[in-house]
């Protein structure tokens, strides 16, 4: 079976996306919640990837959701993969597809290899995988984890990447005790970056910022090697809000200092947008009960709760050596790092 | 015509079978070797043993230029068979393999391996499950997939190993088939003792293995298919039913193979699923799978010398399992005893897996053989020649007295192992205050 002819001109890439094509490879015949972020950044990704493209993806919303019923929305080659696999699934699909071209056995191209994953997936479960893929520098995949911070197909449950003091349904507020999730979110691809010097691309992004995600998304697919890239997507379901706040709230989370925009391309740490503009000081980060106070799942903090939040969104800004990355507060040749 | 059909059809059988050499190799090299001629294209290891060997074989063979694949050493074995369900979706030959409580750990990667219908291979080099931990050989390990799709053998020798990894990515890639195969092997027995093996020649190998091609469902940007969507009551029972015609059609595959491979390789002719010892008038009968073939076979020699007819089989293929073959070994045996290397705690008669499976075989005849179960040889503990006549005996005796349901034997184990203060709950050896 032969590809259907593009009709659009492929990516002009030099980091900067100027021509997006019309087409769509990841289209209807999916049953995503109404103001779902994620199935957004899979439509980004798959626009921004290409025909010549394999994806696999594990068990989460992006299965559930979006292959119910023996249908899809996938116009590119699409696997289901177990739940904490993305990294595996990777390794071997982009493993045979190297055995099968050095061979003869398949014509030697370009094939960008994906494998999503989501907070659960990626950030929990399948860390392992992700840590294995980082380090194996002969295969050329992408990994994209897509946090919507639960485990939200399977009715809301609090994963590693669950902000801390949520609602969950593991996690609820109740007469005794006002906050029972007590773990502080994880910062995947910081702890990537950190521990696999050998890993090419690792990037945070956020679903409100489309642009900056398919821009990231070209980047780790140009690159030889593994990468990563990590999106923060609102989700109304598991966040307990209207779901046309969903792209407010991706970009208030970023105006809060919560989210991130960052990249690291080959050990250069880079901030994007709104985020460097607070990096350097050119914009002040909005208070975070803006954005808590939106959301159902914080509705039961105390103004203490809000407080504490925001004094560890403060400490991650103005103490540590790289904001809102990498928790080093100083090293031992003094402060360092980008402010001197 | 199958793929595989139009590759070995009408091909003339070889001169000569002297083609390829002799070499003495464990049975760990045995399937590398198989791996190499059969060119193979990415494996994934994790460290368990003993069928760790087998990995370190292969990729001191691609260091060494003898092989070209990609060899990956994965984090776990849960992404070890990940890794090479994903392969083998991508049309890559795949080999993955474990042991002990390491294939337990990857569970949930081997049931989806069987679902998608994948014929990735897999070596088990049998070992005692944990805990306590034991790097001696039992059953359970490999035992734990056979309900789920996995085309299951028992091999005996160096020799069979190579051969049957042949045969099984010739079965397993089969159009009519495409189910994944794992191959069992007595850990340290077999894994680990050298013996003569006839390595055939990669012509020969290629041409009785034909390429594998996953047709319609391979993973490729030129075929842009969505592979396992989510579904429910709606499909579920159909995509079950599609995989026990899988399995029922192997039943024909293996036939067919087996008669290829007897033609191409020149080995003794064998019935592609059981291997039945001085069965031809035999009165009594032992039944075991794996190595204890080799001591069942002794045994039945020295028995046989003696006067008695008594036969041994081997069970090789435990999926799909050879029923119509017990039957038609055993309808006119007195008594039968099956060895298991293996248990199933709470199951009938508190015997092992293989007794249950050969005695709902036998369950249609109309006239029934004593079906005595014994459980032997766990965690590696050696099993005799001597607890093979004992063993023996007892099927005798307990078939001269008529014994329907023989209670399940517990052979070489150490105490007064039929003392009934087991049954009630105590350790006699404790209680009398001795050694524990």
């Amino acid at each position: 079976m032969a590809a259907p002819e593009l009709t659009v001109p492929d990516l002009e890439i030099n980091r900067r996306i100027t021509i997006l094509p019309l087409q769509e490879y990841y289209t209807s015949g999916h049953r995503t919640c109404q103001g779902c972020e994620s199935a957004l950044v899979m439509r980004y990704m798959a626009k921004v990837a290409g025909p010549r493209t394999l994806v696999t993806g594990t068990t989460g919303c992006m299965y559930v959701a979006n292959t119910s019923y023996n249908s899809t929305p996938w116009s590119l080659p699409w696997a289901h993969t177990q739940l904490g696999s993305s990294g595996s699934s990777a390794i071997g699909t982009s493993a045979a597809l190297k055995a099968l071209m050095r061979k003869g056995k398949i014509p030697d191209e370009r094939i960008n290899v994906i494998a999503f994953c989501s907070d659960g997936g990626g950030g929990d479960m399948g860390l392992a995988t992700l840590s294995a893929a980082m380090q194996d520098t002969r295969y050329n995949l992408l990994i994209l984890l897509y946090d919507n911070e639960s485990y939200a197909n399977t009715d809301i449950q609090a994963s590693g990447m669950t902000p801390w003091g949520a609602v969950t349904a593991f996690t609820p507020s109740g007469k005794r005790q006002r906050i029972t999730h007590h773990r502080w979110k994880k910062n995947v691809p910081a702890l990537l970056m950190a521990g696999h010097p050998t890993g090419r691309y690792f990037a945070n992004t956020s679903s409100g910022f489309g642009m900056d995600l398919m821009e990231k998304v070209r980047t780790a697919l140009d690159m030889d090697g593994p990468t990563f890239v990590q999106t923060h997507d609102p989700c109304p379901k598991g966040w307990d809000y209207d779901p046309r706040m969903s792209h407010e709230l991706a970009v208030m989370a970023v105006e809060c200092g919560i989210t991130v925009l960052w990249d690291c391309l080959e050990g250069e740490l880079r901030y994007q947008g709104i985020s460097r503009q607070q990096v350097e000081g050119k914009l002040r980060r909005r208070p975070v009960a803006d954005y808590l106070r939106r959301q159902g799942r914080f509705a039961h903090f105390a103004d203490e709760d809000i407080d504490f939040f925001q004094s560890r969104i403060d400490e991650m800004w103005e103490d540590w050596i790289l904001p809102g990355v990498l928790r080093v507060n100083q090293t031992p040749f003094g402060p360092g790092g980008s402010r001197g | 015509m199958t793929a595989t059909e139009q590759a070995t059809s009408g091909t003339p059988a070889p001169a000569g079978h002297e083609a390829g050499h002799e070499e003495i190799i464990t049975g760990c090299d045995a399937v590398a070797q198989a791996l190499r001629l059969l060119d193979v294209d990415v494996l994934a290891g994790y460290p368990i043993r003993p069928y760790d060997s087998v990995m370190s074989a292969v990729s001191k063979m691609i260091a060494n230029g003898q092989m070209d694949a990609e060899f990956i050493v994965a984090e776990s074995e849960h992404s070890q068979f990940e890794i090479g369900k994903h392969a083998s979706l991508v049309g890559a030959r795949a080999f993955i393999g474990s042991a002990g409580v390491g294939w337990m750990y990857g569970m949930e990667a081997l049931v989806v391996t069987a679902s998608l219908r994948l014929p990735v291979i897999a070596l088990v080099g049998n070992r005692a499950l944990d805990d306590p931990g034991a790097f001696g050989v039992e059953h359970n390990d490999a035992l734990m997939v056979r309900d789920t799709g996995w085309l299951l053998y028992w091999v005996e020798s160096a020799q069979e190993a190579l051969d049957t990894t042949l045969l099984a990515y010739r079965v397993a890639e089969d159009k009519r088939v495409m189910l994944p195969c794992a191959l069992s092997m007595d850990g340290a027995f077999l894994t680990h003792s050298q013996h003569i093996v006839r390595v055939p020649d990669e012509e020969r190998v290629s041409r009785f293995v034909p390429p594998y091609d996953l047709g319609d469902r391979r993973f490729h940007p030129d075929n842009p298919v969505s592979i396992a969507p989510q579904f429910n009551e709606d499909w579920v029972m159909e995509a079950r039913r599609q995989s026990d015609a899988a399995m029922r059609r192997a039943r024909t595959v293996i036939g067919e193979a087996t008669a290829d491979f007897q033609r191409l390789f020149g080995r003794e002719p064998e019935d592609p699923f059981v291997d039945a010892y001085r069965m031809e008038d035999a009165e009594y009968a032992l039944i075991g799978m794996g190595t204890v073939g080799m001591v069942g076979k002794v045994a039945v020699d020295r028995m046989r010398a003696a006067g008695k007819k008594v036969g041994f089989v081997r069970v090789k293929w435990f999926r799909p399992f050879p029923r119509p073959e017990l039957r038609a070994l055993l309808r006119n045996v007195k008594g039968v005893g099956i060895v298991d290397r293996d248990y199933s705690f709470g199951s009938s008669s508190h015997a092992g897996v293989l007794y249950t499976e050969v005695t709902a075989a036998l369950y249609p005849e109309p006239r029934r053989p004593v079906v005595a179960p014994f459980i032997a040889g766990l965690g590696g503990r050696e099993v005799s020649v001597e607890n093979m006549l004992e063993m023996e005996d007892s099927v005798e005796r307990v078939t001269a007295a008529g014994e329907l349901d023989p209670t399940c034997q517990w052979i070489g184990v150490r105490g007064p192992a039929t003392d009934p203060r087991y049954e009630q709950g105590e350790n006699p050896r404790t209680a009398e205050g001795g050694a524990r």
